[in-house]
Protein backbone atom coordinates (compact mmCIF):
# COMPACT_ATOMS: atom_id res chain seq x y z
CA UNK A 1 0.00 0.00 0.00
CA UNK A 2 1.16 3.34 -0.35
CA UNK A 3 0.11 7.02 1.00
CA UNK A 4 -1.61 9.30 -1.01
CA UNK A 5 -3.51 12.51 -1.19
CA UNK A 6 -6.75 12.75 -2.85
CA UNK A 7 -6.69 15.70 -5.71
CA UNK A 8 -9.79 15.15 -7.81
CA UNK A 9 -12.41 13.19 -9.39
CA UNK A 10 -13.14 11.51 -12.69
CA UNK A 11 -16.30 11.64 -14.10
CA UNK A 12 -16.90 8.86 -17.21
CA UNK A 13 -20.04 7.87 -19.24
CA UNK A 14 -18.63 5.08 -21.16
CA UNK A 15 -16.86 2.87 -19.68
CA UNK A 16 -16.72 -0.88 -18.69
CA UNK A 17 -20.47 -1.97 -16.90
CA UNK A 18 -18.15 -3.15 -13.79
CA UNK A 19 -17.23 0.46 -13.10
CA UNK A 20 -21.04 1.85 -12.70
CA UNK A 21 -21.84 2.82 -9.30
CA UNK A 22 -18.07 2.69 -9.09
CA UNK A 23 -16.36 5.79 -7.62
CA UNK A 24 -12.94 6.85 -9.65
CA UNK A 25 -10.80 9.58 -7.63
CA UNK A 26 -7.24 11.10 -9.11
CA UNK A 27 -4.92 10.54 -6.40
CA UNK A 28 -0.70 11.57 -5.78
CA UNK A 29 1.18 9.11 -4.06
CA UNK A 30 3.21 10.85 -1.39
CA UNK A 31 6.15 9.85 0.62
CA UNK A 32 6.07 9.36 4.58
CA UNK A 33 7.25 13.17 4.57
CA UNK A 34 4.27 14.17 2.47
CA UNK A 35 6.22 14.71 -0.59
CA UNK A 36 4.55 13.83 -4.08
CA UNK A 37 6.34 10.87 -5.07
CA UNK A 38 5.57 9.52 -9.36
CA UNK A 39 2.59 10.96 -11.24
CA UNK A 40 -1.08 10.92 -10.47
CA UNK A 41 -3.26 7.65 -11.28
CA UNK A 42 -6.87 6.95 -11.21
CA UNK A 43 -8.31 4.75 -7.99
CA UNK A 44 -11.24 3.13 -7.30
CA UNK A 45 -12.82 4.43 -3.93
CA UNK A 46 -14.66 1.72 -1.22
CA UNK A 47 -14.10 3.80 1.41
CA UNK A 48 -16.04 7.15 1.23
CA UNK A 49 -12.85 9.45 0.20
CA UNK A 50 -12.96 12.92 -0.74
CA UNK A 51 -10.89 15.41 -2.23
CA UNK A 52 -8.26 16.77 -0.21
CA UNK A 53 -8.08 13.66 2.56
CA UNK A 54 -4.73 11.57 3.05
CA UNK A 55 -5.58 7.93 2.07
CA UNK A 56 -3.85 4.87 1.58
CA UNK A 57 -4.48 2.96 -1.64
CA UNK A 58 -3.74 -0.66 -2.57
CA UNK A 59 -1.96 -1.63 -6.28
CA UNK A 60 -2.72 -5.11 -8.41
CA UNK A 61 -6.15 -7.14 -8.91
CA UNK A 62 -6.62 -7.18 -4.72
CA UNK A 63 -7.72 -3.81 -5.65
CA UNK A 64 -10.95 -4.87 -6.57
CA UNK A 65 -11.66 -7.00 -3.66
CA UNK A 66 -14.11 -4.37 -1.97
CA UNK A 67 -16.53 -5.18 -5.17
CA UNK A 68 -16.62 -8.23 -4.74
CA UNK A 69 -18.25 -10.98 -6.30
CA UNK A 70 -18.28 -7.92 -8.66
CA UNK A 71 -15.14 -7.86 -10.85
CA UNK A 72 -13.84 -4.50 -11.03
CA UNK A 73 -11.20 -4.07 -13.98
CA UNK A 74 -8.90 -1.75 -12.12
CA UNK A 75 -5.51 -1.87 -10.60
CA UNK A 76 -5.45 0.42 -7.75
CA UNK A 77 -8.46 1.43 -4.91
CA UNK A 78 -8.21 3.52 -2.15
CA UNK A 79 -9.20 0.98 1.04
CA UNK A 80 -8.31 3.69 3.88
CA UNK A 81 -8.66 7.40 4.77
CA UNK A 82 -6.05 8.05 7.08
CA UNK A 83 -6.34 10.06 10.48
CA UNK A 84 -2.68 10.44 10.76
CA UNK A 85 0.49 8.94 10.64
CA UNK A 86 4.14 9.18 12.40
CA UNK A 87 7.58 8.37 11.07
CA UNK A 88 10.97 8.18 13.65
CA UNK B 1 10.75 -10.30 -0.50
CA UNK B 2 12.55 -7.18 0.36
CA UNK B 3 14.47 -5.93 2.75
CA UNK B 4 12.65 -2.88 4.84
CA UNK B 5 13.07 -0.54 8.05
CA UNK B 6 10.35 0.53 9.81
CA UNK B 7 10.15 3.58 10.13
CA UNK B 8 6.05 4.68 11.36
CA UNK B 9 2.96 4.00 11.63
CA UNK B 10 -0.55 4.68 10.26
CA UNK B 11 -3.71 5.25 11.96
CA UNK B 12 -7.14 4.98 10.01
CA UNK B 13 -10.57 5.06 11.23
CA UNK B 14 -12.04 4.84 8.31
CA UNK B 15 -11.40 1.80 6.47
CA UNK B 16 -11.99 -1.21 4.89
CA UNK B 17 -13.05 -3.91 7.54
CA UNK B 18 -9.94 -6.15 6.54
CA UNK B 19 -7.85 -3.53 8.17
CA UNK B 20 -9.52 -4.01 11.55
CA UNK B 21 -7.06 -4.78 14.41
CA UNK B 22 -4.01 -4.96 12.07
CA UNK B 23 -1.08 -2.78 12.76
CA UNK B 24 -0.34 -0.62 9.47
CA UNK B 25 3.17 0.19 9.32
CA UNK B 26 5.61 2.68 7.12
CA UNK B 27 8.67 0.83 5.46
CA UNK B 28 11.57 2.23 4.11
CA UNK B 29 12.92 -0.25 1.70
CA UNK B 30 16.89 -1.45 2.50
CA UNK B 31 19.82 -2.64 0.56
CA UNK B 32 21.53 -5.69 2.42
CA UNK B 33 23.88 -2.73 3.28
CA UNK B 34 21.49 -0.62 5.18
CA UNK B 35 21.04 2.37 2.79
CA UNK B 36 18.09 3.53 1.98
CA UNK B 37 16.41 2.33 -1.58
CA UNK B 38 13.56 3.47 -3.28
CA UNK B 39 9.94 5.25 -2.00
CA UNK B 40 8.41 4.26 1.50
CA UNK B 41 5.58 2.20 1.42
CA UNK B 42 2.59 1.07 3.81
CA UNK B 43 2.50 -2.79 4.82
CA UNK B 44 0.41 -4.58 7.18
CA UNK B 45 2.19 -6.61 10.14
CA UNK B 46 1.35 -9.81 10.69
CA UNK B 47 4.57 -10.17 13.09
CA UNK B 48 4.64 -7.98 15.69
CA UNK B 49 7.22 -5.59 14.49
CA UNK B 50 7.88 -2.18 15.46
CA UNK B 51 9.94 0.64 14.69
CA UNK B 52 13.22 0.68 13.80
CA UNK B 53 13.55 -3.16 13.20
CA UNK B 54 14.73 -4.64 9.95
CA UNK B 55 12.00 -7.33 8.46
CA UNK B 56 11.07 -9.00 5.16
CA UNK B 57 8.59 -7.85 3.64
CA UNK B 58 6.23 -9.08 1.08
CA UNK B 59 5.40 -6.86 -1.93
CA UNK B 60 2.58 -8.99 -3.77
CA UNK B 61 -1.27 -9.24 -2.96
CA UNK B 62 -2.03 -13.02 -2.64
CA UNK B 63 1.16 -13.43 -0.07
CA UNK B 64 0.23 -10.62 1.90
CA UNK B 65 -3.41 -11.79 2.35
CA UNK B 66 -2.29 -14.90 3.16
CA UNK B 67 -0.60 -13.44 5.80
CA UNK B 68 -3.27 -11.03 7.06
CA UNK B 69 -4.71 -14.11 7.22
CA UNK B 70 -8.22 -12.85 6.02
CA UNK B 71 -10.43 -13.46 2.66
CA UNK B 72 -10.30 -10.86 -0.11
CA UNK B 73 -8.15 -8.95 2.11
CA UNK B 74 -7.46 -5.67 -0.31
CA UNK B 75 -3.66 -5.52 1.01
CA UNK B 76 -0.33 -5.78 -1.54
CA UNK B 77 2.55 -5.56 1.45
CA UNK B 78 2.84 -7.07 4.44
CA UNK B 79 5.85 -7.58 6.84
CA UNK B 80 6.58 -11.48 7.40
CA UNK B 81 9.79 -11.26 9.33
CA UNK B 82 11.68 -9.41 11.97
CA UNK B 83 15.51 -9.98 10.65
CA UNK B 84 18.02 -10.86 13.27
CA UNK B 85 20.66 -10.23 10.98
CA UNK B 86 22.18 -10.16 7.43
CA UNK B 87 25.17 -11.44 6.57
CA UNK B 88 26.25 -10.82 3.10
CA UNK B 89 29.35 -12.95 1.91
CA UNK B 90 29.33 -11.77 -2.05
CA UNK B 91 30.11 -8.06 -2.47
CA UNK B 92 27.71 -6.13 -4.36
CA UNK B 93 28.65 -4.82 -7.55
Amino acid sequence: MQLARVIGDIVATRKEPAFVGVKLLLIQPIAADGQDIGRPLVAVDSVGAGAGERVFFVRGKEASFPFHPTEVPTDAGIVGIIDHWSTS
Amino acid sequence: MILARVVGEVVSTQKRPQFEGAKLLILQPETPAGAKSGASLLAIDSVGAGRGELVIAVLEGRAAGEALGRKLAPVDAAVVGIVDAVEVVESQS
